[in-house]
């Protein structure tokens, strides 16, 4: 092949390295006003009055709204969220009420004039303790919301969704079983500190139609969300997203546009413009949930898993319209990659009044594989097997079942494995050349299925020029992860022209085919799908035109180099420019006109779970399987860590781009180390303590590890070349496999993240007042 | 209050009344339409408003426009001279050294300023260098490569 494969640059380099992209905070539009929003500084509270008066009083104010304004509920799989409070406000930072003024100074003046009155209530800042009966209530009006029915709110709690799944008997197993061992792990709330803030313009047009530009992963997700909340028919609602600086799912659903399509409705011609601080981003914005696991093993001697019972509780915060979704891809892989055939799980999102919980690259398996991997470390050593040799007896083979039965038909997990032990070393142990430092390795797994609706769907149109160039119009977003790149490779591979000569446009609802979300590692596979039944669309045009143009057979041509060329008599060719408009022949006249690809795609045959057991022969579209090996050093002075080298493999199905998916992985890898090592939103009584970069660390480029990133392509059956996604799988093995080596190293384990020196450093002290020597055996 | 400064922006030389309690990342942006500096953070943590001043990266969030009087002021834009790429920023195309392009700009200023000062740095030299700059997408690998690589050709 001569593009599939290969290292093509980015397409979007030149305006990216220059500063020339226009990202949505760079546009300027004349008229334009600025919003600011009046936040709750309450965990939990009703709201008694809102006074607008002397904010309203400012000069260069012009509108104020408050959820008085636009009482209708908005959410994607559980309609549970205003834009503004109404009633009450659920998390400290809700917005309550949103000023438009003629500048951004103005508008954040008046904010501090608006007087609200609340009467505080107790709030629910624990997931464990709201799911007792008798908690104080989040949504206590749970049972009139509308859902999507797949999930299964449970009115009169906080519960917003129970996903059981129930397979084999639980019981017989625990009681056959050799050992039987009991962990819990808990992985507190963070955040995907995406660089560019939330940020988005709308306007409202006296015609009645409403334009949003918005830094957003899913323009036609969001126009939906927004033409069902305000009553605006999709044909005169359009939502463009020009560019978006960093997504890993915060920019998924709808944060901000709710707030200001309002004010924009009430201000016909004048756009209302956004953009939150980081302060903002912190607070209210999507967080990555917090999750309690409880994982109980009956294993035999052997190594061999027979019975597995566990616990997941997720702590939602507010707001669950998005996070149900996230316990039911947890519950489909409660197992983790391996091959268990007895399973009891019961996996809860609930609500408390912490900041809103959302999608997080991953989509709950890096919380999960936390405790599935750290677990599986703890069983091994206690049967006296490697943690290699456990996760060679367990882990998932083609003809094993996942947790829900589906029979596994491409697994390249042991290859995985097996790659990533020898480029870690995995058997030699290694040591620090100082005496007050130690090493240690680990290893985990990692899995991922898109978790989306059976019938998520994309499309792509390819529009094909006179000069033998074309167009690709599609609605994946690239938020960094390189779709605009692997999309136009795609598609110069099936049409045979250089990528130069084919221009992507996506983004924005009016112009562009509809792509259900930019989400859950399913674009390769599923966008990539479209750009492919298009090109099919567009040669078949061209070869229909081409055998009266050539008098040869259809059968007989392809394409190559931007021509239709003779397989027989290579000489015999035109140039597919030449036929862009259509064909014309010698007096003059014309047939069929211009060419346009159409080419759409649903993932075949994925059905929905039972109801009661939670099983399903096939309720995703593919896993995507991979591992990675992790060499730490732990100071055992202070208790810092520092991870030397991590080497990844994963089963991608086929390479698309090897430099940009190599990047990609170690972007993965590098934000996965974060979570382990540092990254928590401190949460006090709902009051979070540190949304600013200097209490909230992300890793910087002193804390980068040497990366050996590798893959392996057992090809996926309905992928474009037999690609699958990758993007978020990558981090998800990595905070468990640093906790395993540090476990390694110094026999500490905490069952938590971050493992902050702090944290190490006083478990060291612990078990050195315990017992003197080595300290493992937690 | 406005105030008249006199600067050099991009090789230009500038006359400019500017609002007194005006950063020059937002002087840069809203003024200007120099977009290329973005603001990530607004408190100096994460180097994504990066632009020279004076031949030294600065986080243009933290210095207010009043300041700059009679400065230098090189942004993203003007890195670009008669629309041939610096080795920078071809060099991070290259490499790969992009991924969602927020960062980008800031990278690049702050890499360009560590070449100038240093044109041999090693990897732990360009790791500290730009470790004010913050990245979420790369996990800076390639971006550190990137340096490198222009470096290495500053050698031959």
């Amino acid at each position: 092949m001569k593009y599939v494969g290969k290292s093509i640059k980015r397409v979007d380099g030149i305006k990216k390295v220059t500063g020339s992209l226009k990202y949505v905070d760079d546009m300027k539009f004349s008229r334009m006003l600025y919003a600011a929003v009046k936040r709750s500084p309450y965990a939990h509270a009703r709201i008694v009055s809102i006074n607008i008066e002397k904010a309203m009083a400012v000069k260069g104010v012009k509108d104020i709204i408050t959820g008085d304004h636009y009482k209708k509920r908005a959410g994607l799989y559980l309609e549970d969220k205003n834009f503004l409070a109404v009633g009450k406000a659920r998390y400290k930072g809700e917005a309550v009420a949103a000023v438009a003024a003629v500048s951004e100074d103005i508008a954040k003046e008046a904010v501090k004039l608006i007087e609200v009155e609340y009467e505080e209530l107790t709030a629910v800042t624990n997931a464990i303790e709201a799911m007792k009966p008798g908690a104080p209530l989040v949504h206590p009006d749970l049972g009139e919301y509308k859902t999507a029915p797949i999930f299964f709110p449970k009115p009169g709690t906080n519960i917003s969704n129970h996903y059981p799944l129930r397979k084999g008997d639980v019981e017989n197993a625990f009681e056959e079983a050799e050992v039987v061992i009991d962990n819990k792990f808990y992985v507190p709330h963070v955040h995907h500190v995406t660089i560019e803030t939330h940020t988005a313009v709308a306007q409202m047009d006296l015609d009645g139609s409403c334009t949003v530009w918005a830094s957003c992963q899913s323009p036609f997700a969001v126009r939906q969300a927004l033409s069902e909340a305000f009553d605006i028919p999709l044909n005169k609602m359009r939502v463009l997203s020009p560019a978006v600086g960093g997504g890993f799912g915060s920019k998924a659903g709808t944060t901000l546009e709710g707030i200001i399509i309002p004010l924009a409705k009430r201000n016909p011609g004048r756009p209302i413009k956004l953009t939150y601080s980081r302060e903002d981003e912190f607070e209210n914005t999507y967080v990555r949930q917090g999750m309690h696991a409880t994982i109980k093993t009956a294993v035999n001697k052997n190594g061999k898993i027979i019975g597995l019972k566990n616990e997941f509780v997720w702590d939602g915060g507010a707001y669950n319209e998005y996070g149900v979704n996230i316990a039911k891809a947890a519950g489909y892989a409660c197992a983790g990659p391996y091959d268990i055939d007895n399973i009891w799980t019961d996996s809860y999102c609930v609500y408390t009044n912490h900041p809103v919980g959302g999608p997080y690259r991953g989509f709950g398996m890096s919380e999960l594989q936390f405790g599935i991997e750290q677990n599986l470390d703890i069983v091994a050593e206690k049967i006296g097997i490697s943690p290699i040799e456990i996760r060679l007896i367990n882990g998932l083979k083609p003809g094993g079942a996942t947790a829900t039965g589906e029979i596994v038909k491409i697994s390249g997990l042991m290859e995985c494995i097996e790659q990533v032990v020898e480029d870690i070393n995995f058997e030699e142990k290694t040591e620090s050349s100082k005496p007050n430092k130690v090493r240690g390795k680990g290893i985990a797994c990692g899995w991922k299925a898109p978790s989306m609706p059976n019938n998520a769907a994309s499309s792509a149109i390819i529009k094909l020029n006179e000069d033998g160039t074309a167009h690709l119009l599609v609605s994946v977003q690239d938020i960094g992860q390189g779709s605009d790149t692997v999309m136009t490779q795609i598609a110069a591979e099936m049409l045979s022209i250089s990528p130069e000569k084919i221009t992507i446009k996506t983004g924005d609802t009016d112009h562009t085919p509809y792509e259900w979300q930019t989400v859950a590692s399913r674009m390769t596979y599923s966008t990539g799908r479209a750009v492919v039944e298009a090109c099919k669309d567009v040669i078949d045009q061209l070869l229909e035109l081409s055998q009266i143009k050539l008098g040869l057979y259809k059968r007989d041509l392809e394409l190559r180099d931007g021509y239709v060329v003779s397989k027989i008599y290579p000489d015999r060719k035109v140039a597919i420019g030449d036929l862009a408009l259509g064909l014309t022949f010698e007096d003059g006249s014309g047939i069929h006109g211009p060419i346009i690809g159409r080419g759409s795609f649903i993932p075949p045959n994925i059905r929905d779970a039972d109801k009661k057991t939670g099983l399903g022969e096939h309720p995703v579209a593919y896993w995507t399987y991979g591992a990675q090996g992790v060499e730490v050093e732990v100071d055992l002075d202070t208790g810092q860590t520092k991870v030397l080298k991590v080497a990844s493999c994963f089963d991608v199905g086929k390479v698309m781009n090897p430099q940009l998916l190599e990047a990609q992985v170690e972007g993965a890898i590098v934000q996965g180390m974060g979570t382990a090592l540092f990254e928590e939103l401190i949460l006090k009584d709902g009051v979070l303590l540190n949304p600013s970069f200097v209490d909230y660390k992300i890793p910087t480029a002193d804390d980068m590890p040497e990366m050996v990133i590798k893959f392996v392509e057992n090809p996926e059956e309905n992928g474009p070349y037999g690609a699958r996604g990758v993007a978020e799988v990558a981090m998800v093995p990595s905070a468990p496999a640093i906790a395993n080596a540090i476990y390694d190293a110094t026999g500490i384990r905490l069952r938590t993240i971050p493992l902050t020196a702090e944290r190490i450093f006083e478990k060291m002290k612990v078990l050195k007042r315990g017992r003197r020597g080595s300290c493992k055996n937690n | 209050m406005k105030k008249v400064i006199n600067f050099t922006l991009n090789g230009e030389v500038v006359e400019h009344a500017v609002d007194t309690n005006k950063t020059l990342l937002k002087m840069l942006r809203e003024d200007f339409e120099l977009t290329g500096a973005k603001e990530g953070c607004g408190a100096g943590e994460c180097g994504a408003c990066t632009v020279i001043m004076n031949e030294k990266a600065v986080n243009s969030c933290l210095v207010l426009a009043v300041e700059i009087e009679g400065a230098s002021i090189t942004t993203i834009e003007g890195l670009t001279l008669d629309g041939i790429l610096d080795p920078l920023q071809e060099s991070f195309i290259d490499n790969a050294a992009l991924q969602c392009g927020y960062c980008t700009p800031g990278m690049i200023m702050t890499a360009k300023v560590l070449l100038n000062e240093n044109p041999h740095p090693t990897e732990e030299e360009i790791k500290e260098g730009i470790s004010g700059n913050l990245c979420r997408c790369t996990g800076y690998k390639k971006i550190v490569e990137a340096i490198e690589k222009v470096a290495n050709d500053n050698e031959e």
